[in-house]
């Protein structure tokens, strides 16, 4: 079992409140992604959950029994660091295994499960090594290995992809995903980056400044955010806001739309602009317009269009993806 | 990145240099000279310089002195156990500072090392009284307590900064994976700081080994070091210089040869970070 | 950082702490008592309270006066030959030099002597004036071998102690003369500026701070230099090479007159105070950096 609860937590750095009143509730099995951008409280909250810093308030459960004030290593829970944070001086035999070591298994029944961890992670002919031995992706799959090997209530991962190169990176996303599920042990994840978030999370927790803004399934986060925020973070490119005029013609504050739904044609209906930059992927185009009186919108077509920079086209939103915003940010309803 | 210098600079600085240091190097190697000596030549005038009758009398004459092993005796144990100690104390100490900081940690550190700076003559007087009343005087143990204290905030300074550069997140994995503080100090801080641990032991150990002047006031025969031992040639009537070069070359070989193992450290220890 | 960490912080620190403090106080404060007191070691159960006499007696006394002096003189003079031809040496080692790390050894060698060693060898094999190979050197110029020791007493006290405290100046001088950034030093040479200019504009001001540092913390030590005048001179001919340190050892051990001794000692510690000061001062701005 590994349900994490949080209740009205805080935490405040001397004068400075970071974290402002977190509830949630992350349900046993389930892959949560904290995200959010830099600064917006993400790692804290995964560190308050690990124990490595105490609660300015609230109540943080785990399996429905309070853990403040409960010292990190007595949580059951494992943390796979950005840095990994292997022991340099010990093997990946003694990385995996010190944990075990920590709780007092019999040497031979530490080798055992050491041994099963790393062939799960593909690190059997590593064993021996020393981590200044091993390559990026190496390293983070023995930090992997540590945690998976104590069989704990949750995963923590602290941004552990971040050091990758971008292939690897891809890489190592599938098979974190995969163990997970292999595993079914609870992953708490913490990442920046929102492609990350999407295509490994059940759920995905997105933090601003110490609030959560909203607490979801991807997709419910992609076709039903519950403000700007949400609106803007989550998709890539990001969501096109129109304020003022455009905006009160819909009645709202601002209207959104995301790039993927406006049609872009050469002459048909919809918004005229100019092209300002046109980037071909092959695959995609991103056209960013210059609209008159509304401001710069960026449009996405599958496909090759033939436009280019100062030609004129024009970008017809679909009318059922135009999400309305009130004054004060939040979604109105449809 | 540098350019190639010229063969004839690279000589010019190379015959300087060389000169340089053998004449700062000279004294000692005049000394090692005349340890070798007979009595006779070593006073002889003029001096001879390479060509004199080699002997190695000197150096049965002074470890046949029983003396002389049992002020290296204390030497070892004063300048080993000082340091021992010191370590023993520090290593929590920098731990401390180092890991789990507070806002008074940085005046803490600095006063620690405001109190290696105090002139020990100033305390003479005291320390003197206190040891001879509860008996301390020329004792191996009052020595040690002594140097273990002067040397104390040098210890920790250099552990400090040796722990410094430990990333925080390894010490943190271990609490993750379920050790507690002492276990985490034992398994993964200690062995990690081996090298640093190591540098600041063998700065201490030079630092006591040479102290001349607690040692020099506070010991006369029993648990005189080799400091007071070689002081004691210093008496008209010794007049046995062959035989003091032999035992003062005994007396710093080994630490010439530690201090040479020690540079680094010692610009890191006794300049207190203030160059880096 | 937890509450429990921060509470076992504490706990280990406070052994240091307790000690340090502890060695610190408890000597000062029984330094101030005493020296207020008339305290003669021999005879332990006369004299009494005397007040700040002690420090009226200290401060008047020619002797302190002299040691006074001959503290400034040995501190300046071997400030200023450690630090001057420390540069000169750090300079020189900083060049491409053949079997570098061998001279290195040979310069850095004088600081791991024993004091007391240094003193002896200097005294008896090269100073003295008739059988050292100073006189011998002298003689064969055909010059009247010095007798260091009679005439120059102060002087060969300096020259044994900068010898000893040349290779801390020239290691640190070195050491901050590597970390000197080399293409500053290309950029003024394409400026057009010739290899002395280079030196005063851009290698000596970057050496600012290492000097400072050095004149610091060799005051600190250098205030206390003991061994090598016990050792050659016990302070003579007269009081001509007693320094403070000395001055005040031969009032608690040899004329067995607590209360000045103690007095002074306290002298001495205020003047390392305010040395002290500035060094600690350059040493918190570096903690901070």
């Amino acid at each position: 079992m590994g349900s994490i609860t949080l209740e009205g937590v805080r935490k405040s750095f001397g004068p400075h409140a970071v974290i402002h009143g977190a509830d949630l509730a992350i349900e046993d099995g389930s892959f949560v992604v904290f995200v959010g951008p830099s600064g917006c409280g993400k790692t804290t909250l995964l560190r308050l959950i690990a124990g490595l810093e105490d609660v300015s308030g609230g109540r943080v459960l785990i399996d429905g029994a309070n853990v403040v004030g409960v010292p990190p290593a007595k949580r059951g829970l494992s943390m796979v660091f950005q840095s990994y944070a292997l022991y340099p001086h010990m093997s990946v035999r003694g990385n995996i295994g010190f944990g075990l070591k920590m709780a007092g298994l019999e040497r031979a029944e530490i080798n055992r499960k050491v041994e099963a961890a790393a062939a799960t992670l593909n690190l059997t002919p590593y064993l021996d090594r020393k981590p200044r031995e091993l390559s990026g992706g190496q390293r983070q799959r023995v930090a992997i290995g540590r945690a998976i090997v104590r069989e704990p209530k949750a995963f923590l991962f602290d941004e552990p992809l971040s050091n990758l190169d971008a292939a690897l990176r891809v890489q190592m996303r599938l098979e974190v995903t995969k163990l997970q599920r292999q595993l079914a042990t609870t992953a708490v994840y913490v990442t920046h980056d929102q492609v990350e978030a999407m295509t490994m999370a059940d759920r995905i927790v997105v933090l601003n400044a110490g609030k959560i803004e909203q607490y979801g399934s991807p997709l419910e986060l992609y076709e039903r955010p519950a403000n700007l925020f949400v609106a803007g973070f989550i998709g890539s490119p990001r969501m096109n806001f129109i304020a003022g005029e455009g905006a009160q013609r819909y009645g709202a504050a601002t209207i959104g739309v995301r790039p993927e739904h406006l049609r872009a044609s050469r002459d048909g209906e919809g918004w005229e602009g100019r092209v300002s930059v046109a980037e071909h992927l092959g695959s995609d185009t991103f056209l960013h317009v210059e609209v008159t009186g509304i401001g710069t919108l960026t449009a996405r077509s599958v496909g090759e269009l033939g436009l280019t920079m100062g030609d004129s086209v024009r970008l017809l939103p679909d009318p059922a993806r135009i999400y309305r915003f009130a004054g004060d940010g939040k979604a109105m309803r449809q | 990145m540098a350019r190639q210098v010229s063969p004839t600079r690279t000589w010019a600085t190379t015959v300087a240099a060389w000169i340089v240091g053998l004449l700062i190097f000279f004294p000692i190697l005049w000394m090692v000279l005349a340890s070798f000596k007979t009595e006779l030549e070593a006073f002889s005038v003029p001096p001879s310089f390479l060509f004199f009758h080699w002997t190695t009398e000197n150096y049965a004459a002074v470890q046949g002195r029983s003396d002389y092993v049992h002020h290296a005796v204390n030497s070892v144990i004063i300048a080993g156990g000082s340091t021992l100690i010191a370590l023993l104390i520090a290593i929590p100490a920098a731990w401390s500072m180092a890991f789990a900081p507070t806002r008074r940690t940085r005046d803490i550190l600095l006063w620690m090392l405001s109190t290696k700076m105090m002139p020990p003559v100033g305390v003479l007087v005291p320390i003197y009284l206190l040891y001879r009343n509860f008996g301390l005087l020329d004792s191996r143990a009052g020595l040690v307590l002594v140097l273990c204290l002067g040397n104390l905030p040098i210890v920790i300074w250099m552990l400090f900064t040796y722990f410094k550069e430990i990333p925080k997140d390894i010490l943190e994995a271990a609490r993750m994976d379920g050790a507690t503080v002492g276990r985490e100090l034992i398994y993964v801080l200690t062995p990690m700081a081996v090298p640093g641990i190591a540098s600041t032991l063998l700065l201490n150990v030079i630092l006591a080994w040479n102290e001349a002047f607690w040692t020099l006031n506070l010991s006369t025969s029993e648990a005189a070091p080799l400091t007071v031992f070689i002081a004691s040639y210093s008496s008209p009537e010794g007049l046995f210089w062959a035989r003091l070069s032999a035992a003062s070359t005994l007396a710093i070989a080994p630490i010439l040869v530690l201090g040479w193992f020690s540079q680094r450290q010692l610009v890191r220890g006794l300049t207190f970070g203030a160059v880096k | 950082m937890t509450e429990e960490l921060r509470r076992l912080g504490r706990l280990l620190l406070a052994p240091s702490v307790a000690l340090l403090f502890v060695w610190m106080i408890v000597p000062l404060a029984m330094t101030i008592y005493f020296s207020t007191l008339h305290y003669d070691l021999l005879n332990p159960g006369a004299g009494g309270f005397v007040g700040l006499e002690n420090y009226e007696y200290f401060l008047t006394d020619p002797a302190f006066l002299a040691s006074l002096r001959n503290t400034l003189v040995l501190v300046g003079s071997v400030l200023a030959i450690t630090i001057i031809v420390g540069t000169l040496v750090a300079l020189l080692l900083d060049q491409a030099v053949v079997g570098r790390s061998i001279v290195r050894l040979m310069v850095i060698a004088p600081f791991f002597v024993m004091p007391t060693v240094s003193a002896l060898v200097w005294k008896n094999l090269l100073m003295h004036p008739v059988s050292g190979l100073f006189a011998f050197i002298a003689t064969s110029l055909g010059l009247v071998p010095i007798d260091w020791f009679t005439d120059l007493p102060l002087l060969a006290i300096i020259l044994i102690v900068s010898w000893q405290w040349l290779p801390f100046a020239a290691l640190i001088l070195l050491t901050a003369l590597q970390s000197l950034d080399e293409e500053q030093k290309e950029a003024a040479e394409m400026d057009g500026a010739p290899a002395l200019s280079r030196f005063f504009y851009i290698t000596l001001p970057h050496l600012a701070r290492p000097i400072t540092v050095v004149i610091l913390i060799e005051t600190i030590f250098l205030l206390t230099v003991f061994a090598e005048i016990f050792v050659t001179t016990g302070g003579g001919p007269g009081l001509a090479t007693t320094n403070i340190a000395f001055l005040i050892y031969s009032q608690a051990l040899i004329q067995f007159d607590v209360g000045t001794a103690s007095a002074g000692g306290l002298v001495a510690v205020v003047i390392a105070n305010i040395v002290a000061f500035f060094l600690v001062r350059i040493v918190g701005r570096n903690l901070d950096a």
